[in-house]
Formats: C-alpha cells, structure tokens, sequence
C-alpha cells in the first residue's frame, strides 16, 4: 500500500496517559469486584462485564479523537438478525451462540486451503487495540475501541492464487442456538464481500476483542471483520469461512434488497439510501435528544487512507 | 358485570379511566426514561413507539361503533371523540420526532423529505388529514358542518389505510411482515363489519320499498 498515510491527530485528542491508565485500574477494580461476588453493583448486560479480559497494545496509528460510545450501548444495540430483528434481541438471545470449539476455514483460490482454530488466530499477529467509527447504514454511529489485527495478517497465512480478486466472509449457522434463522428477512448463511484490496488494507481489523475484553457473543464473538470506512452490515460477525473468489460475491443484503444495497457500501453522505438520507447520523451514548444530528463524513472520515482505492469509480453506481 | 344492562351515566363517569388508560403510554415513555431504559437510542425508541400507540388508538376508536351496536349501549358514542383525539396526540408526537429528531427543524429539508420518500409522504398524508378532523371535532364543527361532518369525518378510513401502507414500508426494509399483519388483519375486521353492516342496511332498505 504505497499511498497509505496513518491519520492525523491532533495533539488535542489524544486520551492522555494517565487517564487511560486510570481507565485501567478501575476495569481491573471492577474485574475484581465481580470475582468477589459483588457484580451486582455493576451493570453486566449480555454479561459483558464478566467476559475474560483481552490484552492488547494501543495502537498510536489508529487512536481517534471523539469519545468513546459506552460499553454498555455498544453490547445491547446490535443488528444480529441470526438472533433477531430488534436490536435489543442480539444482547438478549446470543448468549446460546456456541463459539468453543471455533474454526476458521481460509478456502477458494488459495494454494493450501487452511482451517484454523481461534486458539492459533488469536497468535498470528499481536493484538492491538484500535478505536474505530463506526457508521450504521440506518444513521446511527458509535465509536469503539477494538481488539485484533489488520486482517492481512491473517491471509496472509495463506498463499492467494493469480485468480483471487475478492474475499467473500460468511457467518456461522447455528439452528439449535439462533432464533431468528426462521424470519425469512434475508438468507443465512449470512455472507459479506470485500476486494482483495479492500481486504488487504491495513484498516481492515480483524476483530477478537473490545472494550479491552474478548467479543460478546451479540457483537460477533469469537471472531468478526470491522471495515470502518463502510456500513456497519459489511462487517460480517462470527466468521467460520473466508472464501478467496475470482468473481465478485453477491452479499446476502444484495440478494435481499438488491434495489438498496450494493456491493461497495462505502459510506457516503452524497449517496442517499432509497428510503432515508444519509448525509447525517446520530452517535448513540452521546448526541443527547436534545442534539442535533452530525453531519456523516465521506468514507467515514477515513477518506485520506481509502479514497485512492476508488480512483475513477462512479460511487454513484458503485454504492 | 353485564355491560349491556348499565346505565349511560356509567360509561360518562368511566370516561376519567379512559382518559387515564389514554396517557398510559405517556406515563410509560416517562417512566422508562427516568429509569434509563428508552434503550442505547432513545430517539428512535420513541418515534416508533410514538407511530405504534398513534396505530393503536387508530384501531381503537374504529372499534368503538362496532363495540356499541354490539353491546347496545349508544353511549358508548361519546368515548369516541376522546379516541380520536388521542390517536391525534400520538401521531403529532410521532410526527413531531421526525420534525425535530430526524429533521432538525429544517423547512426545505422536511419539503424535500417528504417530496422524496413515499413512506414519509404517506405518513404525512395521514397525520394533516387527521389533523383536520381533530380541529373540526369539537361540537361547534359539529353544528356548523350539519351532515357534511360526518361525511368529513369518514376520512378516517382514509387514515386509517395510509397508516398501514406507512407502517408497511417502514418493515419491508427487514422483510418483516408479523406485526404489520396483525394490525392489518384487526383493520380488516373492523372495516370489514362496516361493509357487511352498510350492506345488511342497503338490502333492508330495498325490502321496505
């Protein structure tokens, strides 16, 4: 990636040392608190205040600037729809996700296809903590401190073919542990696609942890893609096949609502969804009803790193 | 207790509890937020929930005329107006988020908004026409309109078909159709009685010529 710049920060909005220190000590105070029985006090939806912590680096390249969406809204607002169309529902029915034993299969157009278990993925590269946007196509955003590594790591335990042009994601299927196989909304197996570019990009994380522990079921565990500069719904969640194509895959939003959705999905406050504008979004946790809504940003503010991979592309038609 | 042997009187003197029963989703919106429960995003918590309850009193008031020939009790006429009136509380709160949480309180935005989404267009369609019934609800419309009110007031057929087209469109978007059928099937009831009722009086008409 010969163009890739790391983003600017201001010095200004940068978590100071001690602050996130201090952040630190009192997730381990109330780590502890809960070992000693008094979990009570702290609020655990989804039961994420008892999930095993996950160590990770800071990341200096990719530390953003606004703050943090809550915890506690980022683990009960989730689309999951293998559990339910509400976004309540994923926090209430994933705990039955079955994510021990996992495996990974990387197949397609590779030399070698490869299964991996979670185990070895957690070790290929080591884990950093990255804070990302997040932007929901239906105009909703969070801001979330991420736990992985850039998902080239991973592919790169595989060798590519010549033929391989993109990388299609698919979702694990549980019909004894996800109520909401039945509603008929889209097909399942869930699956997303990227280019190979796309998915090479050192953005593109591979995700095993957040908020400084591993992934909660309702947030993809144990192991989801975040692609930051696209809709939320191109970031496949408990990922059990990576498949290297030479054609482009058709997503399972593209074969539900191929009217709305495209293979591309970048975000885009220029190109409105058929039903509502996206030219704005609201930041859960903290744009108050009071607030109004902020503008959304072309690529999700992440223009200066993506935009040279959509050189000459009408993202007009290319949505 | 045997509602259809009450006296009149009874059902003005429960006219309190229903109005009650009528701000139940009010007191609910307060009760959750106090104890932050409107959910991560309470703004889209309570422009749907606002839709729903406007949907509901919708329903409710249409049920009022079948409920009264059914239980012979033409007093039952007079909840009927504070049904109505309701329905048109919720949906100006409904139509209000979208004002102001969606919209900002744009002009040109909300022009074009409405000129460019044929959900929102529906919905609005819905909430001026009820707006003009609730305006000529009070009795002094009653009286000045004659027997062209009534005839304004079946409009609310009218709304109450665009509010479920809005509804509608609002679930395609997930292919989820559930809840829109239930509501559609309890409209198909109550309008449905309307129609076998208008037929029922067209054929005794008929025999009495």
């Amino acid at each position: 990636m010969p163009n890739y710049r790391a983003p600017r920060i201001r010095s200004t909005e940068i978590t100071p040392e001690e602050i996130w220190q201090s952040r630190r000590h009192w997730m381990k105070a109330a780590g502890a608190s809960v070992l000693t029985g008094a979990a009570g006090v702290f609020p655990s939806i989804g039961g994420a205040s008892t999930l095993p912590s996950l160590d990770a680096i800071i990341s200096k390249r990719f530390i953003t600037m606004e703050p943090r969406t809550p915890e506690k809204d980022a683990v009960s607002y989730n689309n999951f729809y293998e559990f339910g169309l509400d976004k309540g529902d994923p926090a209430k029915y994933a705990h039955t996700l079955q994510t021990n034993p996992w495996k990974v299969r990387i197949e397609g157009e590779v030399v070698t296809p490869k299964t991996f278990d979670i185990d070895d993925i957690r070790k290929f590269a080591p884990l950093e903590e990255r804070t990302y946007r997040m932007r929901c196509v239906e105009g909703w955003s969070m801001v979330i401190p991420w736990i992985g590594y850039s998902l080239s790591a991973l592919l790169s335990q595989v060798q590519p073919t010549g033929n391989a042009k993109y990388v299609e994601f698919i979702t694990d299927v549980q019909p004894k542990n996800m109520p909401g196989l039945s509603s008929r909304s889209i097909q399942w197996p869930y699956n997303e696609g990227l280019r190979l570019d796309e998915a090479m990009h050192p953005l593109t994380l591979l995700v095993l942890g957040m908020y400084g522990k591993v992934l909660p079921n309702q947030n993809g565990a144990p192991v989801r893609l975040i692609v930051p500069w696209k809709y939320g719904f191109k970031s496949a969640k408990s990922i059990v096949t990576i498949r290297l194509t030479e054609k482009q895959p058709t997503s399972s939003w593209m074969k539900a609502l191929p009217s709305e959705y495209g293979f591309y999905s970048n975000v885009n406050p220029e190109v409105a969804h058929p039903r509502w504008s996206q030219a704005t979004e609201r930041r859960i946790g903290e744009d108050g009803v009071f607030a109004p809504k902020r503008k959304t940003l072309m690529f999700n503010g992440y223009g200066n790193e993506v935009a040279s991979l959509y050189t000459g592309m009408d993202l007009r038609k290319n949505y | 207790m045997r509602l259809k042997t009450l006296p009149a009187r009874t059902f003005d003197r429960a006219k309190v509890l229903l109005f009650c029963f009528g701000l139940y989703p009010l007191a609910r919106w307060f009760w959750l937020g106090w104890h932050h429960e409107l959910t991560a995003n309470p703004v889209e918590f309570l422009s749907r929930s606002s839709g729903t309850w406007a949907l509901v009193c919708l329903l409710v008031t249409l049920s009022v005329s079948p409920l009264r020939e059914w239980l012979h009790q033409p007093a039952l006429l007079r909840w009927r107006r504070m049904c109505g009136l309701f329905t048109f509380f919720y949906a100006s709160l409904h139509a209000l988020s979208w004002a102001w949480w969606d919209q900002g309180f744009e002009w040109l935005a909300m022009l074009s908004d409405v000129w460019q989404r044929p959900f929102i267009m529906v919905g609005m369609a819905a909430f001026l026409t009820m707006s003009l019934l609730a305006i000529t609800s009070t009795h002094g419309w009653m009286r000045r309109l004659g027997p062209q009110w009534q005839q304004l007031h079946r409009l609310i057929y009218v709304i109450a078909l665009l509010g479920l087209l809005h509804y509608y469109w609002h679930k395609s978007g997930k292919n989820d159709f559930f809840t829109v059928a239930i509501y559609a099937a309890v409209m198909a009831g109550l309008l449905g009685w309307r129609v076998i009722r208008y037929k029922k009086r067209q054929s005794s008409l008929r025999k009495s010529v």
